[in-house]
């Protein structure tokens, strides 16, 4: 790790944040643009959940004895029930911690 | 005075349950920089410096993974866009502010006070010490943020690794898409993007397999658009 890549980094992330609060005097994107924008979390984060959860450790997909799978599932239940952050993630915790230490046991 | 600090406190206090998630994120993220032998300094130095779970955490994770600086730059970049959306929502509100509030309130808008700040904005449209509430949401994070990366720098050799923290990490990002669950669209993009991803993780050269998922999701979320407004 160098510290030029943490700051290009840190000056990428601070410029995104940046950028709209500076330059828009009012709300200037039109609708379509935002309409896209809105999207931009649903279409990154899951590129950032999938792999870890789905791969193995040598990177094949792994669908038999995958605990993380249904650990997954079963706090996107809890979401989609309770559109409760902190009862999603423990959910997937606690299950995963269940299927681990007890179920696979 | 009066009216600013009350403002302020209101938020912290409005941002303090969104925190309950980070903190353990945070430790984690502290760990993780220690596993992967980046030092303390280093692992506190994104915290500062970046101050953005999902773009350290990325970063983390692709330079062990030998990608490039470009292919590492643009992730944290694509994973940063939706910031351009929260700043286009908030400049309504702050227009009127000096260079140096940007400034302060650009570095430290993060989800969680985007998500509670932008509320406070849209029902107390007329306060004119509305950025402080901002500015509170947004250090509270910061110094969460911090103290759990300290807290994970020192933990780092005691956390069982059997405990599968890391795991808290996908959990995490998934917790904050929980309002997308109930849009059809939305859930395609999704798909979209983790199949693209997890199929492209060893084939996609470079390890620009995020950069590859975002945008062929957003590439189908403009498609879905579209269709909805050649309905109109």
């Amino acid at each position: 790790m160098y510290w030029s890549l943490i700051i290009y980094a840190g000056i990428i992330t601070f410029a995104t944040r940046f950028s709209m609060i500076f330059l828009l005097k009012k709300d200037i994107l039109n609708d379509k643009a935002k309409k896209i924008l809105s999207f931009v979390p649903a279409a990154i984060f899951p590129a950032i959940i999938f792999p870890p959860i789905f791969l193995d450790d040598v990177g094949s997909v792994d669908l038999e004895n995958n605990p993380k799978i249904l650990a997954a599932i079963f706090a996107i239940i809890v979401g989609y029930f309770s559109k409760n952050i902190i009862a999603t993630i423990f959910a997937g915790l606690i299950s995963y911690w269940f299927l681990i230490f007890v179920y696979y046991q | 005075m009066n009216n600013r600090l009350k403002t302020l406190t209101k938020g912290i206090i409005d941002v303090s349950p969104l925190m309950i998630p980070v903190f353990p994120f945070g430790i984690i993220y502290g760990v993780i920089g220690m596993d992967l032998g980046i030092g303390p300094y280093m692992t506190l130095g994104l915290s500062i410096i970046i101050f953005g779970g999902a773009s350290q955490i990325v970063l983390l994770q692709l330079f062990s993974g030998g990608a490039s600086s470009l292919v590492i730059l643009s992730s944290v970049g694509a994973v940063n866009a939706r910031h351009i959306l929260y700043g286009a929502v908030l400049s309504e509100y702050l227009s009127g502010l000096k260079l140096f509030w940007k400034i302060i309130l650009s570095y430290v808008m993060t989800d969680q006070a985007f998500a509670v700040s932008n509320n406070y904005f849209k029902k107390n449209d007329k306060d004119s010490n509305q950025h402080y509430h901002l500015l509170g949401s947004g250090f509270t994070c910061w110094t969460i943020w911090q103290i759990s990366t300290i807290l994970g720098i020192v933990l780092g050799s005691v956390v069982p690794e059997e405990l599968g923290l890391s795991f808290t990490i996908s959990l995490t990002f998934l917790a904050l898409l929980i309002s997308d669950f109930r849009k059809f669209k939305n859930i395609i993009v999704m798909l979209v993007s983790g199949l693209v991803a997890t199929i492209g993780f060893n084939t996609i050269p470079f390890k620009a397999y995020i950069i590859v998922a975002t945008l062929t999701a957003l590439v189908v979320a403009t498609l879905l658009t579209s269709i909805d407004v050649k309905k109109k």
